[in-house]
């Protein structure tokens, strides 16, 4: 078969598919993804629940149909794809090994990849819950796929620790299939998921949501019998008093999401410690030339539409990379750094003359609630280069802000550009 | 040999006893099994759990002890000392992994570099190769140290293996040369023959299974090994206290150290170490708290916090964020003082022929170093049935080696592309953190032991115990666990009894 393609893109999540796409209609001859699943889709497939394509398309879709689109895309577009087969490793040099259930295992030569791994769940070691080890205890991604893929239930008495979207969206869905979810717990004063789910997924089910709680011990030998539960004050410290034993034969984890990069760090791209994914510039171009990053490898969105968006742009650069075409790198760019109420800003850098052709979407997340209006603003030391108005700023949901071009000059004559939130 | 495992000839009747029964599958009861497997005897092997190693045996430092820290005279130390240097010849022909990397007790401090000087001279009286280091020696072998070390001691016989690998490996050996192992089998209590003239005879046991005639038993039951030597009506104030040990996995994408560093030890135990494993990665622990429960591994905030503290003083830059996994273990702590009464010892080995019955080989109290020691174990139990009169003629065909079976990440490019090439299922890969295949996971539940729940394939692959803790792997493995063994996925389970995975069908009301 062959082995030198001009992009490869490693995942067939939104991410990736878009990718794919963005590479193909740029001009790339040879595109190749690869996915280690059976199918394509990635995660989208296991998020049977509707929410997905409202800002892109003006739809309410579910997953799947929202993934089948993009798959429909790249069969039109003639993208060659491999399934059932897993990247073992990536170099600088963008050469990408990678084992096959087809029987082989493969040395392939790109001319650019974009890394579309997505991320992986938060676990319950990650957190240090004390307890016994039963059957019982999943991430509530795990339990997401038993019951949506696989169609069985991980279990019938359940209690969720995170208010994460996945935690909430399988409080409704195992309700739906005749669990019981007792409770959801989340050790934060506030929701870390989309207000919408808990409004759709808990509100609309009688699910209580607690808030500055969280799961002091697990109990249970072979199964999982109760969990205990406990408030916390101010500092994470459990209220003495407070506990109180829950009994369940399940507890399931939305605790946070972690870009999965292990296959970046092994062909060397720097990672950003706060957002645990590569240091990406504004065509989604990582440490390494040549080798691109889309998605929750990138950092952890919560609405697949700018997945799709970040996608496209990722693999049409890629796709320039490959030409030789596209801006000269890493010349004259401007660092976007988190401020006041702002815990990061991807991308990472902002390459102006990029800015002179089109508008370059910021996105972010902030440190804490702020439940009133709000301005995002842009600053280049004392000087505020832009800012823009929003209802109010939350962890759980992912902050927008579209630089338009005439802001350019501006933005050419900055060191730094700091982005932050304040009350308006 | 094609041998299962858990199919038991028909022996062990009255007129047709076993010629050995052992008591528990932990490394101490595999070593026993697989060293008498060498001769011609009728063995069998039972195992109240659904796995074999599930015990003390599973969950601890995975040491090779050098033997400087046990007191000498005692049968501990003497155990040790026989068992260290067994293990290279053994990891050879069974096919574990071993390591004899050395290994360093590190003073912080001043005031502990005297406590080296005091093991060096048990190392020197028990016959142990050690030296003493100075701290900038140290901290120049390892940077990572603590930057007030003061000192340390160097055993360069000690070494690291992997626990679960060397029991299985044993285990699997045993089973090759005819040993029948019954796992889901709990001893409840002995059958006796009591001639009027002579000792009283164990002649059998009775098990929740049933009865089964033996001509001897061997007490190999670790955190119940009090319990059998009741039953039996031996050492009545002997008793296992389970003492808890608790340990943290690091990531070793994010912290990585290739040495062994114990602290200068404490009253109870060798205290918390920071040490390598075959596997690559970090492990921190474990703590000593005296507990009731003998099934209780639980972890605890306060044994969390100790931990941490402990091997921040040995290593002071450990980030929390590089844990991935945390585990509880329970060491079978005796209380049987050491036979030479000039040697003021109160927790030393069990290993004997109580005179009080016949038919009995009692093991108890076997803690730490019990791993390191359980080869040496096995051959004194040889020599003890020898001193009672059994012939043990060598079995025709008995082999001592072993092969394991491929490990995907463990192979050469080239390596893996030929064995992908033959059997495809060895490119598909399931546990997407330690690379564990297919083809893997299908040749354990086929193997002389099958591996027949989730943790049994945990152990064999080391599926599971990265970053993601399984969260990716475990509605695949559930799915192959049931296709390969004809159950409906709703019947896997974790570590058998109760411990099923899933409830049901969807739409299954």
């Amino acid at each position: 078969m062959k082995q030198t393609y001009e992009v490869i893109v490693i995942g067939s999540g939104p991410g990736g598919l878009a990718a794919a796409i963005g590479a193909k209609r740029a001009g790339a001859e040879d595109v190749l993804i690869l996915e280690r699943d059976v199918e394509l889709g990635g995660i989208l497939l296991q998020c049977i629940h509707n929410g997905f394509g409202v800002e892109l398309f003006g739809e309410d879709l579910p997953g799947p149909t929202y993934a089948q689109r993009y798959i429909d895309e790249t069969r039109a577009l003639g993208i060659a794809s491999l399934l059932d087969t897993m990247v073992l490793d990536v170099t600088r040099e963008r050469k990408v090994i990678a084992a096959s259930a087809q029987g082989r295992i493969l040395e392939l030569q790109a001319d650019a990849i974009v890394l579309a791994m997505g991320c992986r769940e938060r676990t319950r070691a990650q957190i240090r819950i004390p307890g016994t080890r039963p059957a019982g205890v999943y991430t509530a991604g795990t339990a997401q796929r038993w019951v949506n893929v696989e169609g069985y239930m991980p279990g019938e008495h359940v209690v969720i620790l995170g208010s994460g979207d996945i935690g909430m969206i399988m409080a409704r869905r195992l309700t739906f299939e005749g669990a019981q979810v007792a409770r959801v717990l989340e050790v934060m004063p506030y929701l870390t998921g989309l207000t919408r789910n808990y409004v759709q997924c808990l509100l609309d089910f009688d699910i209580p949501l607690q808030l500055r709680h969280t799961v002091r011990r697990i109990l249970g030998r072979e199964r999982v019998e109760a969990v205990e539960a406990v408030a916390v004050d101010e500092h994470w410290k459990p209220i003495s008093g407070t506990e109180e034993l829950i009994a369940c034969d399940t507890l399931l984890l939305s605790v946070g999401l972690i870009p999965e990069n292990e296959l970046s760090e092994k062909a060397g791209v720097r990672l950003d410690p706060v957002t645990g994914g590569p240091y990406v510039d504004d065509s989604y171009q990582t440490s390494i030339p040549g080798i691109f990053a889309a998605g929750n490898v990138v950092h952890v969105y919560d609405l697949v539409d700018w997945v799709t968006e970040a996608g496209l742009i990722a693999g049409q650069r890629a796709a320039h990379y490959a030409q030789g075409i596209g801006p000269p790198l890493a010349v004259g760019t401007v660092p976007l750094l988190a401020g006041a109420g702002v815990r990061y800003v991807v991308p990472h850098t902002l390459n102006p003359e990029r800015l002179a052709a089109a508008a370059v979407r910021l996105q972010m997340r902030v440190t804490e609630p702020i439940e009133q209006p709000v301005w995002i603003q842009v600053y280049d030391g004392e000087r505020l280069v832009d800012q823009h108005a929003a209802r109010y700023a939350r962890p759980g949901e992912m902050v927008n802000l579209t630089l338009a071009p005439r802001v350019y000059d501006q933005v050419r004559q900055a060191e730094a550009l700091l982005v932050s939130v304040a009350p308006r | 040999m094609a041998v299962n495992a858990d199919t038991v000839p028909a022996v062990g009747t009255q007129s047709h006893p076993y010629d050995v029964l052992i008591i528990g599958a932990g490394v101490v009861g595999a070593m026993v099994a697989r060293f008498l497997a060498r001769y011609a005897l009728d063995i069998l092997w039972i195992e109240k759990e659904a796995d074999i190693c599930t015990g003390a045996s599973s969950a601890n430092s995975a040491l090779i002890h050098g033997g400087y820290a046990a007191q000498p005279g005692t049968l501990k130390a003497e155990m040790n000392v026989k068992g260290n240097p067994m293990w290279d010849h053994l990891a050879a022909e069974l096919d574990f992994s071993f390591e004899r990397c050395g290994t360093y007790v590190v003073a912080v401090g001043e005031d502990e570099r005297a406590e080296l000087a005091v093991l060096a001279a048990r190392g020197k009286a028990n016959g142990v190769p050690v030296t003493l280091i100075t701290g900038e020696e140290m901290r120049r072998r390892e940077p990572q140290v603590n930057a007030a070390t003061s000192g340390a001691l160097y055993c360069p016989v000690g070494g690291i293996c992997d626990p679960w690998g060397a029991t299985l490996a044993a285990a699997e050996n045993a089973v090759q040369n005819g040993v029948a192992l019954k796992r889901r089998t709990r001893f409840e209590d002995f059958l006796w023959e009591r001639p009027p003239t002579a000792l009283p005879r164990i002649v059998g046991v009775g098990a929740n299974a049933g009865d089964v005639y033996t001509r001897w038993v061997v007490n190999a039951a670790g955190l119940y090994a009090d319990t059998v030597m009741h039953k039996a009506g031996v050492r009545p104030s002997f008793t296992v206290t389970p003492r808890r040990g608790e340990y943290y996995v690091l990531d070793r994408n994010q912290f990585a150290l290739d040495k062994v560093i114990f602290p200068v030890p404490g009253k109870i135990s060798k205290g918390i170490l920071v040490t390598t494993t075959v596997h690559g990665n970090t492990i921190i622990g474990p703590n000593a708290e005296e507990i009731d429960d003998r099934t209780d591994t639980a972890v605890t905030k306060a044994g969390m916090h100790e931990v941490w503290d402990g091997a921040l003083k040995l290593v002071p830059g450990l980030t929390q964020r590089a844990i991935i996994a945390l585990f509880a273990g329970l060491r079978p702590g005796g209380n049987a003082p050491t036979l030479n009464p000039s040697v003021d010892y109160q927790k030393d080995f069990v290993i004997e022929i109580p005179t009080t019955v016949q038919g009995l080989v009692n093991l108890g109290g076997i803690e730490s170093p019990g791993l390191t020691a359980a080869p040496a174990i096995a051959l004194r139990v040889i020599e003890l049935l020898r001193e009672a009169g059994e012939g043990l003629r060598e079995r025709p065909g008995w082999s001592p080696r072993r092969s394991g079976r491929p490990v995907f990440r463990h192979l050469s490019r080239k390596q893996q592309a030929r064995l992908v090439a033959e059997d495809a299922r060895y490119g598909r890969i399931i546990c997407r953190c330690e690379f564990v295949t297919e083809g893997e996971i299908v040749a354990e539940i086929h193997a002389p032991i099958p591996a027949d729940t989730y943790d049994a394939i945990k152990r064999r692959t080391w599926l599971g115990t990265g970053r993601c803790q399984g969260a990716f792997d475990m509605p695949r493995v559930v799915d192959i666990l049931a296709r390969e063994l004809g159950q409906a996925p709703e019947e896997i389970s974790k570590k058998g009894g109760s411990s099923t995975m899933l409830t049901r069908r969807t739409k299954d009301l």
